[in-house]
C-alpha cells in the first residue's frame, strides 16, 4: 500500500516475543516485532514465532515497557559473582535416596 | 538452592558460553534443533477405504469441489508473499495459503484414490503423484471451485474481505465433515478446522480494523465488500453431487450451514457498523457456476501461471 495517508503510515510499536516449548518450563525470549496493539501482537508472534511447532504459550511486552540494564554498569553489576563459584550447590555429594535431584 | 523441582537439568556451568535464544524450546531432540517436534501426519491411522452407499464418481468429485477452493485460494493469498503491507501480515498470508495447500493435498489425493479416472493421464514415467496431476494438469473446465476464490487479489482489504467470507463458510462446513463416514474426509476436516478457525479469527479482526480505521480504509473495505458480496452466495449453495454425498452420510450439504454462517458475518458486521451489502448473486450460465467448471477468465491466467513449469516438465523430479 504505498498510496496511504502519511498521517497513518506511522510506525507500529516493537513487541518483545516470549515463547514456552512443548516441554520447555519457562518462556523463552525468541525475538521482536511489530504490531498495532497487544492482541495483534499475540497473533503476530503466532504467525512469525510458532510456525514450526515450537510453542504452547506466548507472552509479548512492549518493548518500550522492558527496563534493561545497561552496558556500561556491566562490571559493578555481574564482574562481582564472577569468582563466586561456591554459590553453585555442586560441593557436597547428594545421598542417593534423595529424590528429584 | 536452584529450582528442585526440575532436577534432571545440570547445574548452570559458570564458564559456559552464552546459549542459543531458542535454548529450552527444543524438547530433548537435538536433531531438530531449529525447530519444534512432535510433528504429526493428519492420517495417521486412518481407516482409507472408500465407504459404501456413496457412487465413486461422486466422493472424487465432491473431494475435488473441497479441494479445488482451498487450492486456488491458497494461490491467491501466496501471490501475497513479499508484497504484504508488512512483514507480519506477509509471513500470515503465508501462513494461511500453506494451511490451504495442504488441506488442498490430502483432498486431492482422496479424489483420486475414490476414482482415478478424475486424474488426467501423464507421459509413463511420470514420477508426478496423483495429487500434483490433478493440481498442474487439469484445465480450468476441470476445477470445481467456486468463482469467490479465483477473482484477482486486488488491495489488502480485497483480501481481508473474501477471507473472511470464505473461512466463515468453510469452519461451518468443516465442523460438519468432521463426523463424515469417510474417515479420511472426517481427519482432513478435524485438521482442518482448527486452521480454518484461525483463519476466520485473522480476517474477522482486521474486518474490524479497517471498517473502524481511517475514512480510506473504511472506503476500501466496504468497496471489496460491494464487489464480492456477489459471488459468496455459491458458497452455501447446493450442488447436486452435495446433495448425493450429504444423503450418503459422506459429504454435508452447505446449505445446511448457510443459516449459521449468516449469524456469523452477521455478528461480524454489526461489530464493525457495516451494512450488510444488497445486491444479487452473481448469475452462472444456464445454472452452471463455479461447481460446475463454470469460471471466470481470471482462473485460467492464474492456472497458466501455476501450472506453467510442472507441465513444461511432466517427467520431472523436484
Amino acid at each position: 500500500m504505498t498510496d496511504e495517508q502519511p498521517s497513518v503510515r506511522a510506525e507500529w510499536p516493537l513487541y518483545e516475543v516470549f515463547v514456552r516449548g512443548k516441554r520447555g518450563l519457562n518462556h523463552v525470549h525468541v525475538g521482536s516485532l511489530h504490531a498495532a496493539d497487544d492482541q495483534m501482537a499475540v497473533r503476530h508472534a503466532r504467525d512469525v514465532y510458532t510456525r514450526r511447532n515450537e510453542g504452547v504459550s506466548i507472552w509479548v511486552v512492549r518493548a518500550d515497557l522492558i527496563t534493561a540494564s545497561s552496558p556500561d554498569e556491566k562490571d559493578p553489576l555481574f564482574a562481582p559473582s564472577g569468582d563466586k563459584v561456591y554459590r553453585h550447590p555442586t560441593f557436597y555429594a547428594i545421598p542417593a535416596d534423595v529424590p528429584h535431584m | 538452592m536452584p529450582d528442585t523441582t526440575h532436577g534432571s537439568h545440570p547445574a548452570p556451568d559458570p564458564n559456559a558460553e552464552h546459549g542459543s535464544i531458542f535454548d529450552g524450546l527444543l524438547g530433548s531432540d537435538a536433531s531438530q534443533w531449529a525447530f519444534g517436534t512432535d510433528f504429526e501426519d493428519p492420517l495417521a491411522g486412518v481407516d482409507t477405504t472408500i465407504p459404501d452407499g456413496v457412487a465413486p464418481a461422486d466422493l472424487a468429485a465432491y473431494c475435488l469441489m473441497l479441494a479445488d477452493d482451498a487450492l486456488v485460494a491458497s494461490h491467491r493469498l501466496s501471490e501475497w508473499c513479499s508484497r504484504a503491507p508488512d512483514l507480519e501480515e506477509d509471513i500470515a498470508l503465508a501462513n494461511i495459503a500453506l494451511d490451504l495447500l495442504g488441506q488442498a493435498r490430502l483432498l486431492l489425493a482422496r479424489a483420486a484414490a475414490a476414482d482415478p479416472a478424475v486424474t488426467p493421464a501423464l507421459p509413463a514415467g511420470s514420477p508426478v503423484p496423483p495429487e500434483d496431476a490433478l493440481a498442474f494438469f487439469r484445465e480450468q473446465e476441470a476445477f470445481r471451485n467456486v468463482r469467490l476464490v479465483e477473482v484477482p487479489n486486488g488491495d489488502f482489504a480485497h483480501t481481508v474481505v473474501r477471507l473472511l467470507l470464505f473461512a466463515t463458510a468453510r469452519l461451518a462446513l468443516l465442523e460438519r465433515l468432521a463426523h463424515s463416514r469417510d474417515h479420511v474426509l472426517a481427519a482432513v476436516a478435524a485438521k482442518g478446522v482448527k486452521e480454518v478457525t484461525y483463519h476466520r479469527d485473522y480476517a474477522g479482526r482486521w474486518f474490524l480494523t479497517l471498517a473502524r480505521g481511517t475514512e480510506e480504509s473504511r472506503r476500501r473495505l466496504l468497496a471489496a465488500l460491494q464487489e464480492l458480496w456477489p459471488l459468496y452466495p455459491e458458497m452455501t449453495a447446493t450442488h447436486d453431487v452435495e446433495a448425493r454425498v450429504a444423503a450418503a452420510g459422506v459429504g454435508v450439504d452447505p446449505a445446511t450451514a448457510a443459516d449459521e454462517v449468516d449469524v456469523v458475518l452477521e455478528q461480524v458486521f454489526a461489530m464493525s457498523g457495516v451494512e450488510r451489502p444488497e445486491g444479487a448473486p452473481l448469475a452462472g450460465v444456464r445454472g452452471r457456476t463455479g461447481r460446475d467448471g463454470l469460471h471466470t477468465e481470471a482462473l485460467s491466467r492464474m492456472l497458466a501461471e501455476m501450472q506453467v513449469v510442472a507441465r513444461a516438465h511432466p517427467l520431472g523430479r523436484w
